[in-house]
């Protein structure tokens, strides 16, 4: 049975132990508080959050953490020192109840692109000891093309990889290049082409995760939070029989699951962004300081095993 | 769908009248930094006639007609950084990022109509209209 998990609730070791008042006062801060989502043959429900926890416990044989959109730089409402929420977020990789092979940074990285921004991540990131992949955001590219961001954090000269790791394949693709007027995230042929290649040497019983910025399905139109030629990569990861899909840029959590591909957007550790639509623009939510931590957060993705895909938890950095 | 087109109209009534009221504020504002440009004769251009302002995530205006030579300035007003990049290809005209208050400006020598959009959120568009003088 394939199974993926996701869950969007407070984590910490205290509130596995029982629901006290505060914690309880704590998870209502937050809608999707407390609900945990199962992934059963395509079929999302939600079930306790105590099962799902001791059953990863027991199987998880490998795990990754998901970090993303860590805007450092940003200086204004609703967090002017998103470096802070950033290593409060990586502090709390240290207490997870097995440690993560790696992490992934899903883009955004700074703010503005400045050597000084980069620096800041890059140090903080450095201090969990952990190896770091990453993909580059818009925010990430704003000077010469990127050659910044691609000299400092990428691992080929042309931004996407892919590696192998636990059993996966794991795919780093950059849809923040080559932006058109009115458009949306972008791949290319040239990558394209270069994806449809690597994943031929793979078997269909691989399991795939992409990581990549924007998300590859058309969360809103409206405000750009899509990519315009995602269908295509999405065709070439038809055959495969699990097929994880992370990424960032929208600042809050959402699923989705398309046959054997299910697709997760990650949060922010700097500032959290409206639900599609419930704005007039996309730009950061002006939530008070108590509310600003249930916002942000990071991601353990947890291999329950070869044969299944990926258990992944979203974990608010209130929790 | 109904709704969304309500919701839509209903937002775009809601940024008409902010519009508006800014506008009165402006041109009755005494003195002071955010007193538009004096045409000749001391009365206040209409709301800047070389000026687009970024706020929203938008520009406003969204067409703007000028006459050939004339400097255009965009100034951002967001707490989130936008860019001024022309759909050309090669690019006539691209803007380093806008962080808030930051502003750019290009000339244009001839007329034409020129699109641009922002970088950073590519749904962002707006156009110049250059006149010979």
């Amino acid at each position: 049975m394939n199974e993926s998990v996701t869950f969007d609730a407070p984590r910490s070791s205290d509130e596995r132990q029982g629901t006290n008042r505060r914690g309880f006062l704590k998870c209502g801060l937050w809608a999707g508080t407390g609900v945990v989502w199962m992934m059963s043959g395509g079929i999302l429900r939600s079930v306790s959050l105590d099962l799902v926890d001791t059953a990863m416990a027991d199987a998880a044989s490998f795990s990754f953490v998901q970090i993303s959109d860590s805007h450092i730089g940003f200086n204004k409402a609703p967090n002017p020192d998103p470096a802070s929420t950033f290593q409060q977020a990586l502090q709390r990789i240290k207490s997870l109840p097995a440690q993560p092979a790696f992490m992934i940074h899903t883009g955004d990285v700074s703010h503005l692109s400045k050597p000084d921004q980069f620096d800041t991540a890059e140090q903080i990131i450095k201090e969990t000891g952990l190896e770091t992949h990453y993909v580059p955001g818009e925010h990430d590219i704003l000077i010469d093309d990127g050659r910044p961001f691609f000299e400092r954090f990428s691992k080929s000269s042309d931004g996407w990889y892919s590696f192998d790791q636990g059993g996966v394949h794991f795919i780093a693709l950059v849809n923040v290049l080559g932006f058109k007027s009115g458009g949306f995230g972008h791949l290319g042929e040239e990558q394209l082409a270069w994806l449809q290649s690597d994943l031929k040497a793979r078997s269909a019983s691989t399991p795939i995760v992409v990581f990549t910025h924007i998300p590859l399905w058309m969360v809103y139109d409206k405000w750009g939070w899509g990519t315009d030629d995602a269908a295509q990569a999405m065709s070439y990861l038809k055959p495969f029989g699990s097929v994880t899909v992370l990424n960032g840029h929208i600042h809050q959590v959402m699923q989705k699951i398309e046959g054997t591909v299910s697709f997760h957007t990650a949060y922010s550790t700097a500032y959290p962004q409206p639900a599609p639509g419930s704005a007039p623009n996309p730009g950061p939510m002006k939530v008070d300081a108590g509310r600003l931590k249930s916002l942000l957060g990071i991601r353990n993705v947890n291999l329950l095993s070869s044969t299944q895909p990926l258990a992944i938890i979203d974990t608010p950095l209130s929790a | 769908m109904p709704i969304n087109r309500a919701y839509r109209l209903g937002n775009s009534a809601i940024i008409a009248c902010l519009l508006l009221t800014s506008h009165l504020a402006y041109a009755v504002m005494p003195d002071g930094m955010e007193m538009p440009p004096l045409a000749p004769g001391g009365v206040p251009a209409a709301a800047s006639s070389n000026q687009v302002e970024i706020g929203n995530f938008s520009f406003s205006p969204v067409n703007l007609t000028v006459v050939a030579g004339t400097k255009v300035t965009w100034t951002n007003h967001d707490d989130i950084p936008h860019t001024v990049v022309s759909d050309d290809d090669p690019r006539l005209f691209k803007s380093p990022p806008l962080d808030t208050d930051d502003a750019y400006s290009f000339t244009f020598q001839k007329p034409g109509t020129y699109r641009y959009f922002c970088s950073v959120h590519p749904k962002m568009v707006g156009t110049i209209i250059v006149k010979a003088p």
